[in-house]
């Protein structure tokens, strides 16, 4: 596994820091260097709030390498409250629950091990279905 | 820039070769192109390939297979565009004859898949994708288009058979081509009872991968006397690479524009185009290559299926030599199968699946989820 890959990639899987156009306002994540609204550029970071709803979603039952060991789990694509849309796991959750629509939130999780190559574990987000907050 | 043809072409069956390797396919395809078109050599070999780096452990194919098959010295050199790399090898043959910078250009598809397992070359394919965002989530590239299916039905009310006639358009045709992975016929019944892959993709709405080599040699039409097969269309353009990224999940902007760009150069619209050879990796990609290039209205394209337009007697036919889902999907040589297969029907050689009167044919290669694609129209000229 590739540690300044996953290393250089942290203040996105752990806080979900995307950027915002200094332009337009528009938010942006993944990170790019223009800007998908305006294409100006774009480089200032903004911290996004973690809430979305479902956009789709599927159960994966034939997995790549090194996810096989949690096959069949759930991916959606789930658009951001600030409006751009990411691919993330589904956690928390019953596939037969899952809904187009459904509010969710991020949370941080593991995404999957090198095995026994070094041990390395890689975390991530995630997101669930959104807890009703008394 | 002058108009270019195709002189000669050839393939070898999609299957699970195991005795043979990656040069031995390239060779068989590229040998009967040669030999079609009575030469022993071209100028440039263009060889569109995705995963012999990650599968084969091979670069370099250019060099790799112009030395096997004996086009020492030659400018040789391979194209990576995913799964649409055999359609974009294509285009760099036909702009290096068109051009002038060689009178002829050897273009070769080809892949050699089965040697590893199934779970490392699913990794493989995932490479087309983002590799940070969409393939560290843990989704596969079937999975990719299993969100894309998913909001379109959602969207648009369709059910998952209504997606059937595709597959089994594809698997009928493919009976009567010897060069074809499957042939076997497929029912309604057996589309929606076929093992999941990714909900709600199941087997039946998936290509299978496979082994395999497609090959045509390119030269100045002006060379040629009688009827001949010219490319009138040739276009490629791209969207983002994940399809979370893009302004409209459910449509192929890049199939739009290459095929816009393509249909004037040809100087015909949608209606003129007598067959499609789409690119039917998934059956929802058929649904949205079919309204991307004008066939069919946003989220109407199913529709085409279950009236019957699309086998080779409707009012389009598509994967007529059974597309990618029964011809099989060698991802690299893909785009150059169906540079052949539209060449076959220009000539009139498919038999039962032959479309009447086919003169204008349309090629379209998909690389990755949509975000590399080639549109090509061949026409047959007297």
């Amino acid at each position: 596994m590739e540690i300044p890959r996953h290393w250089r990639l942290k203040k996105q899987r752990y806080a979900l820091i995307g950027e915002v156009c200094p332009h337009c306002d528009a938010k942006i994540f993944p990170p790019r260097d223009v800007c998908p609204e305006c294409h100006r550029e774009a480089k200032d970071l903004f911290q996004f709030s973690g809430k979305g709803e479902i956009y789709s979603y599927t159960t994966i039952y034939e997995a790549p390498s090194g996810f096989d060991s949690n096959a069949p789990y759930t991916v959606a694509l789930v658009k951001l409250s600030e409006g751009p849309m990411i691919t993330a796991q589904l956690t928390d959750v019953d596939a037969a629950q899952v809904q187009i629509g459904m509010p969710v939130e991020m949370v941080t999780r593991k995404m999957r091990d090198d095995g026994d190559e070094r041990g390395m574990i890689v975390y991530g987000y995630k997101f669930r279905p959104t807890l009703n907050h008394i | 820039m002058r108009p270019v043809a195709i002189l000669g072409i050839g393939q070898t069956q999609v299957d699970e070769h195991w005795d043979k390797s990656l040069k031995e396919l390239a060779g068989e395809a590229a040998f009967a192109a040669l030999n079609e078109a009575g030469i022993k050599r071209a100028d440039a070999l263009f060889v569109g390939n995705m995963l012999a780096p990650i599968v084969d452990g091979q670069n370099q194919l250019g060099a790799h297979i112009a030395d096997w098959i004996g086009m020492w010295g030659s400018e040789a050199v391979k194209i990576e565009a995913a799964c649409g790399s055999g359609a974009a090898a294509f285009r760099a043959g036909l702009m290096a004859v068109a051009a002038g910078e060689a009178e002829s250009a050897l273009v070769l598809g080809v892949e050699k898949m089965t040697d590893k397992a199934g779970h490392d070359v699913t990794s493989a394919l995932a490479t087309a994708a983002d590799a940070d965002y969409e393939v560290e989530q843990g989704v596969s590239f079937v999975g990719l288009n299993a969100l894309v299916m998913r909001r379109y039905m959602h969207e648009y009310g369709w059910k998952h058979a209504d997606f059937a006639p595709f597959s089994i358009n594809a698997h009928a045709n493919a009976i009567h081509n010897p060069f074809a992975r499957l042939h076997q016929k497929i029912t309604a019944e057996q589309f929606e009872k076929s093992s999941m892959v990714a909900t709600p993709i199941n087997l039946l709405d998936a290509s299978p991968i496979g082994d395999g080599a497609a090959a045509a040699l390119l030269v100045p039409a002006e060379k040629l006397t009688g009827r001949k097969i010219i490319v009138a269309g040739s276009a490629s353009a791209t969207d983002t690479i994940a399809v979370h990224a893009r302004r409209e999940p459910l449509f192929l902007s890049a199939a739009y524009a290459s095929a816009k760009q393509a249909y004037a150069q040809a100087g015909v619209a949608p209606d003129e185009i007598d067959l499609f050879e789409l690119h039917d990796a998934f059956s929802i990609m058929s649904a949205l290559s079919l309204e991307a290039c004008g066939f069919a209205e946003r989220g109407q394209a199913p529709r085409l299926g279950l009236d019957g337009e699309i086998t080779p007697h409707g009012r389009l036919p598509v994967c007529t030599r059974g597309g990618l889902k029964a011809r099989g999907h060698p991802v690299g040589a893909t785009g150059m199968y169906q540079i052949v297969e539209v060449v076959q029907q220009l000539r009139g050689e498919c038999g039962v699946t032959q479309v009447a009167e086919a003169r204008v044919g349309m090629a379209q290669n998909i690389g990755g989820s949509g975000a590399t694609i080639l549109t090509h129209i061949l026409k047959s000229e007297p």
